[in-house]
Parts: C-alpha cells; sequence; structure tokens
C-alpha cells in the first residue's frame, strides 16, 4: 500500500524534480500537441457556433481536405497552387452540404442534422477513397521536421510550427466574430435560427460561410496532422482526440478549444510520462477524457462554453 | 390497383426474386477448392490490406491461368470486406464457411483467435501465416490451427539474436538497453514474454513501451524513448502506429540501422511519409522483397499482360504484395500435398488439414515454383505447426528494402517450452485434449 501510495504522489514528484530539463520536454509536448488537437477542435467549434450541429464529419473533413492537397501535389501541381485548389474545393464542398444536407432540414432537431453529418461523414470517407485512393501519401509542404536542443530541452520544428499557426488562426477567428459583420451575424444564428431570420439575416449565406471557414480550418489541420503521420485514413480519427478538449473548452468557445486543448495536452502527456508506467503505461488516450469528465463535473458548459439554462 | 400500390407490389416481387437476379457469386463447384478471403481494402488498415489481397489473387490467378489449379483442380475465391474488424472478420468466415471453405487465412490476430475454437468444430483448418496465436504452434493441443513458417516469440529471439549478432556476439547484450514499442493490444503484446526471458537470459535492460491504438499520436513513449537512451529499438506496431513511429524516431535523431521492426511494421507504407528520415530503418521479415525471382515474371506473363492483375504490375513486390504471394503460395501446396489422398478431387477437410500437416516445401520444390531464394524452405509436423522457420532483416534505403542479413535461426530452445506450456495454458481454455503424435506417424 505504501508503494502505490508513493508511487503516485511521491514518485513522480521527485522524477520532475531531479530531471527538470526532461519536464519542461514534456510540458512543451504537450503544448504542441495540445494545438494540434485544437486545430480539429476548432471546425467542431465554428460549426456548433453558427449551426448548433454537431458536426460528426469534422474528422473526416480534415482527412479529405488533406487527401485533396496531396493527391493535387502528387498530379504535379504547384504546392502554393494545390493549396488554392483545395480551398475552392472545400468551399464548393461546404455549398453543396448547405444546399444538399442542411437547407432541406431548417427547423429540424438538433439529433436530425447531427444523423446527417454521420452520413455525410461516411459519403466523404468513401469518396475520398475512391477518388484519391487508399494508400499513405506523403505530405510535404516545405515545413522541417527535424528536431534542435535549446539549454538540453529539445525542440521540434513541426510541432513550432503547428503552434505557431494554431496562434494565427485563434487570432483571425476571434476578431472574424467578434469584429465583423458577418460574425455577429454568425453569432445570432447560433442563439436562434428562426429569430435570426425574422431580422432578416440569410441563413443559407451564414451555414455557407459557416461550413467553408470550417472547411478551410480542416485544411490547416489536415496539413499538420498530415505532415506528422502522412495522409492516410486514420487521419479521421483525430476527431476522437479532439472531443475532451471539446468537453473542456465548451463547444462554442474559440479561445476555450486552445486552452482546452492546451489542458489535455500537457495532462496526457504528463499522466503518461510520469504516472502511466504504475500501470503499465498507454494511459493517455483515456487519461485526456478523465481530465475532460472532471471538469465536466464542475463546469457542464466547459471552461469558455455558455450556460444554457432552461426554464419550464 | 393505384400506380402506389403497383410500386409497392413490384418491390415486393424485386425483393423476393433478389437473390435470383444478383449476380452469380464464384462458388466452389464440386471440383474446386473454395477459399474464403478475408480482406480490408477499405478503412484504415486498407495501405496494408490492399497489397496482402492482391498479392493473395495474383497467385490464385497465376495457377488457375498457367496451370489450370492445384493439380488440375481450379481455385475459386471469393473476398469479405473486414476492415480489419474482429466482428466483421467473423461475420465473413460465418458467411462464407458452408461455401465448403478448404482454409481460412484470417489476416488479423484478433480474428484469428475468435476463429480458433471454431476450426475444429467447423473443420476447417486455420492459417494464420506468423501471426495469431503463438501457443497454437503446437500441433498436439491445436491440430486445426496452423501458422508456419514462424510466429512472434520466434521472430522476437531471430531478432535478439540479430541484435546479439551486431554487438558482436549474445554475451556483449549485458547491460545494453533494448526498447520494444509495441501496439497496446494481444498482438503488440505477444513478444514480450520471450523478450522479458531473453533480458533475463542475456542481461540486457527491456524497456516496454505500449501505444494506444490507434497510434496517431505517440509524443509521450518518444519522449520517454529519447530520455532512456536505448541502444536498440524493436517495434511491433500496425497501421498508422508505424508510420508516426518511425516519423518520430527520426524526428529525435535516433539511429535508424538500429530500430527494428516487425514483419507487420516494416512496409513501405510505414516508411514513406518519414522520407528521407527513414533510411536505414530494419524490418524483420520471412520473405524477400522486390520482384528478382521467377514467381513474379510468372505472375506479369500469365496475369498482367492478359489484363487479369488484382492491383497495379509497378506495385508487385512489395514487402505486403510479396506476403500475400507467399501466404497463398503455402495455402496452393497444402492443397497440392492434401491431394495426394484426394485422386484430382478436391480434399475433403480431414484431407486439407493432413495435407497442412505434411506440408514439406524443400528447396528443389521452392525452385520449381520459381521462389528459390525467395523465402525458406519449411516443414510442419504433427507436433509442429509453426516449422521454427528463420527469419531475414531487411533495410530500408529510402527507395527500396534490400535484404542485410543471412537467415537468422530463432532460439528454438527458448521458445519451444514457452509454446508448449502456453498451449497447455491455451487448450485448457477451450477444453481440448492432447492428441499423441507419436501414434498418428
Amino acid at each position: 500500500m505504501t508503494e502505490i501510495l508513493y508511487g503516485v504522489f511521491v514518485g513522480p514528484f521527485r522524477d520532475m524534480a531531479g530531471s527538470p530539463a526532461f519536464l519542461v520536454e514534456v510540458l512543451l509536448g504537450g503544448v504542441a500537441t495540445g494545438l494540434m488537437y485544437s486545430l480539429v477542435a476548432l471546425g467542431f467549434v465554428l460549426i456548433f457556433k453558427a449551426s448548433g450541429v454537431f458536426n460528426f464529419a469534422q474528422g473526416v473533413m480534415v482527412l479529405f481536405a488533406a487527401l485533396t492537397l496531396v493527391g493535387l501535389m502528387e498530379r504535379g501541381v504547384p504546392v502554393a497552387v494545390a493549396l488554392v485548389m483545395t480551398m475552392a474545393v472545400m468551399v464548393g464542398l461546404a455549398f453543396l452540404i448547405e444546399r444538399v444536407v442542411l437547407r432541406p432540414l431548417v427547423n429540424q432537431e438538433a439529433i436530425i442534422l447531427f444523423m446527417a453529418t454521420i452520413g455525410l461523414n461516411f459519403f466523404l470517407e468513401g469518396f475520398g477513397e475512391m477518388v484519391w485512393g487508399a494508400n499513405v501519401k506523403k505530405l510535404d509542404v516545405g515545413i522541417p521536421d527535424r528536431s534542435f536542443i535549446v539549454a538540453g530541452v529539445q525542440i521540434n520544428q513541426l510541432e513550432m510550427s503547428a503552434a505557431a499557426t494554431a496562434a494565427v488562426l485563434v487570432a483571425i477567428l476571434a476578431v472574424f466574430f467578434q469584429r465583423t459583420r458577418i460574425g455577429r451575424a454568425l453569432r445570432a444564428v447560433a442563439d436562434d435560427h428562426e429569430a435570426a431570420l425574422s431580422i432578416g439575416i440569410p441563413l443559407k449565406t451564414i451555414w455557407l460561410i459557416v461550413w467553408s471557414v470550417a472547411g478551410l480550418v480542416a485544411i490547416v489541420a489536415g496539413i499538420m496532422w498530415g505532415a506528422k503521420s502522412g495522409v492516410q485514413f486514420s487521419l479521421s480519427l483525430v476527431a476522437l482526440k479532439a472531443l475532451p478538449v471539446l468537453i473542456l473548452g465548451g463547444f462554442t468557445s474559440v479561445p476555450g478549444a486552445i486552452v482546452g486543448g492546451l489542458i489535455v495536452g500537457v495532462g496526457e502527456k504528463l499522466g503518461e510520462v510520469y504516472w502511466g508506467p504504475l500501470v503499465g503505461g498507454a494511459i493517455e488516450n483515456w487519461f485526456a477524457y478523465v481530465i475532460a469528465l472532471v471538469f465536466l463535473l464542475f463546469r457542464p458548459q466547459g471552461l469558455f462554453g455558455e450556460r444554457i439554462i432552461e426554464r419550464v | 390497383m393505384t400506380l402506389r400500390a403497383c410500386s409497392i407490389a413490384l418491390l415486393a416481387v424485386l425483393v423476393a426474386a433478389g437473390p435470383a437476379l444478383a449476380p452469380a457469386p464464384v462458388v466452389a463447384q464440386g471440383k474446386d477448392v473454395f477459399i474464403p478471403l478475408l480482406v480490408y481494402r477499405t478503412g484504415p488498415f486498407a495501405p496494408s490490406g490492399i497489397p496482402i489481397a492482391n498479392g493473395f489473387v495474383d497467385y490464385f490467378t497465376l495457377l488457375n491461368e498457367r496451370d489450370g489449379g492445384v493439380n488440375g483442380v481450379k481455385i475459386t475465391w471469393e473476398e469479405c470486406e473486414t476492415q480489419y474488424d474482429t466482428k466483421q472478420g467473423v461475420e465473413c468466415y460465418e458467411r462464407l464457411k458452408g461455401r465448403g471453405a478448404a482454409l481460412v487465412n484470417p489476416y488479423s490476430t484478433g480474428i484469428t483467435y475468435q476463429l480458433i475454437p471454431k476450426a475444429p468444430v467447423d473443420k476447417v483448418p486455420v492459417f494464420s501465416m506468423g501471426y495469431g496465436m503463438s501457443a497454437s504452434s503446437d500441433g498436439r493441443w491445436f491440430p486445426w490451427v496452423f501458422n508456419f513458417p514462424t510466429n512472434y516469440w520466434s521472430q522476437a529471439s531471430a531478432v535478439i539474436r540479430y541484435i546479439g549478432t551486431q554487438e558482436g556476439g549474445l554475451e556483449k547484450l549485458k547491460g545494453k538497453k533494448i526498447v520494444h514499442v509495441f501496439h497496446n493490444s494481444p498482438y503488440g503484446k505477444e513478444a514480450n514474454p520471450t523478450l522479458e526471458e531473453l533480458s533475463r537470459k542475456y542481461q540486457f535492460e527491456l524497456t516496454l513501451l505500449p501505444v494506444d491504438t490507434p497510434g496517431q499520436e505517440q509524443k509521450s513513449t518518444w519522449l520517454q524513448v529519447r530520455k532512456l537512451n536505448p541502444d536498440w529499438i524493436f517495434m511491433s506496431g500496425w497501421g498508422v502506429m508505424n508510420q508516426v513511429a518511425v516519423k518520430e524516431a527520426a524526428a529525435i535523431g535516433f539511429k535508424m540501422d538500429h530500430f527494428i521492426g516487425n514483419w507487420w511494421s516494416s512496409s513501405d507504407a510505414d516508411v514513406v511519409p518519414a522520407g528521407d528520415g527513414a533510411k536505414g530503418y530494419k524490418g524483420a521479415t520471412f520473405h524477400a522483397p522486390g520482384t528478382n525471382f521467377k514467381v513474379h515474371s510468372e505472375i506479369v506473363k500469365h496475369v498482367y499482360d492478359k489484363g487479369k492483375g488484382a492491383g497495379k504490375k509497378e506495385e508487385m513486390g512489395s514487402p505486403l504484395y510479396n506476403r500475400g504471394v507467399v501466404n497463398a503460395m503455402f495455402s496452393a501446396e497444402a492443397i497440392r500435398t492434401a491431394m495426394k489422398g484426394a485422386k484430382g478431387q478436391a480434399p475433403t477437410p480431414e484431407q486439407m488439414r493432413w495435407g497442412f500437416e505434411n506440408l514439406n516445401l524443400t528447396e528443389k520444390r521452392l525452385e520449381e515454383i520459381g521462389m528459390k531464394g525467395f523465402t525458406h524452405p519449411i516443414k510442419v509436423t504433427c507436433e509442429d505447426h509453426e516449422g521454427s522457420g528463420p527469419v531475414l532483416i531487411e533495410q530500408w534505403d529510402g527507395k527500396k528494402w534490400n535484404i542485410v542479413s543471412d537467415w537468422i535461426q530463432p532460439m528454438k530452445d527458448v521458445v519451444r517450452p514457452k509454446i508448449e506450456t502456453a498451449a497447455v495454458d491455451e487448450a485448457k481454455k477451450l477444453g481440448y485434449s492432447q492428441r499423441d503424435c507419436g501414434k498418428e506417424k
């Protein structure tokens, strides 16, 4: 018993104090990974914020965006042109989703829209495989992926690039939502579809914009994750890592997605490295959900989510 | 009758007649040998599943096109998509076994574990070539299961022997640090008991680092690797876990020629995303990569040149394509052996099981079928369904895999006793009794 208590409450902290440079490395690794999760979580937040739809297909949108980009590059299209073409494809996809899936379902229950995104998920997965094939593809858009040592701490260039990209993206999205007319309209639609329609906000246009922006965010997430693991169908599974981030940060908060990502990233790395060996390791997948659930007990709406009170 | 009623009636007729109107499936036609092919051409594991399935189909097509099958008996097959999912795999097996399945290649350790109890009941030999339950190598307890030419435990011992050779002898392993990065699943854990025993025997420091499925994110694992600074890494990975691991190892500057994947962690798909960073990465295998063998030119001539290839001609020769070819060849040779008692007919289930158990693939036979040097001769016996076959080490040079070792014998003195002990344990769970091989000779 004493051994277990020591292993849980003393040993890990002794290890941290004994090797501070390694602790910094773990923390940095957690921050970088957390921001990568945030990139995926942002797509969920955008769509949920503007339409109240939990987009089950967000992970596949990341995959589809990366597949399109790498598929074009494999056919000899220069990176910059391929990127522009991929953006066009994602906007086109948003147009089709609005026209074919969402428009016929205006004012339906949220669960109906959620089910529609499940269908979209499987369609995009199959369609992507049919068009671009199932092979693992190397994505090289020029982001360096080597590590260097600073004061005994190893820093990875790809992870730093991802962190910088996430920061820029959040800043742009924050300005977009808070400072622009479209951003305010998006928030109005999120609050109440019918009320937004009654004051003349064009719902169809708003949905098109938000799905397009989510598609563009998916390209960024796809590039970062694709550069890390190659572009392949497992890429869609990164959505699973975004869920605890959403639980933590709230489904409607852009900064929440970032802070949630950081907490999950750092928490799971600390858990795996210092407490994982006590139970044989491989705890980080479920440990992230444990962290999220603990938060959920105290703040069901997440750290930055909007508290919804419905009176009967 | 209204238009709506007419439509419903028509729909009902079509549904009722559906099976009759559907295209005729490939069915065993009396003299044919039917093999269900459990494949995963779609889903997250498709990059591995497609070349394996293509290798299978191309070799069976070669036999049918060139030789009219095995001893004049055509091989027929039907693919069933499992997506590497155990539940779907078992459903595929249940759907296809009634068509007179001569054998089944589950192509997943999870599916194999589910089919092992069914094999003696359904009388369908399970052939899990180099995967599945290592304990089933003991044919005295598992008469219907075969996992030759070698299993995970033999592979682990051969890899340690190779590392010993590279270090100047097994005695030089003392004090060395070896890390096993493994998929946190029954498959990934298979090699652990053998590695632990070898670490005690040769006194190297073994660290076991599990990676949860799917393995898209492994930062914690590689932070620990960096802290440990091991001399060698052995990996039992699968799917995206392999690609991320190779990239992470390259990113932390680990010596790639000291990083060895098992035979499910060393395909083209595993090294492509890391680009030049993967150069020097090694893998275990029990067959050669490439297309410099007569069997490949025969496949081109009789299959691809006739427009009957399962995939693209230029994708032949990858490690997993060749694995499919070798697996199909072993299956076909077991059928051929079984036919010794079948007089030109498709073998019965008992004859098929006997064919597997008495397979003796000699150097001469390998030469006859265009596979000399492609894989190693193997002899299966009543006691030994694994064959204790040797292992090769291949290395990625940035463009292709090259063999960089001689055939490495597994440590049979370590592995076989473990197999016999584990076989008793596993067989007891299934209520099996031991048979006397001496009486069957």
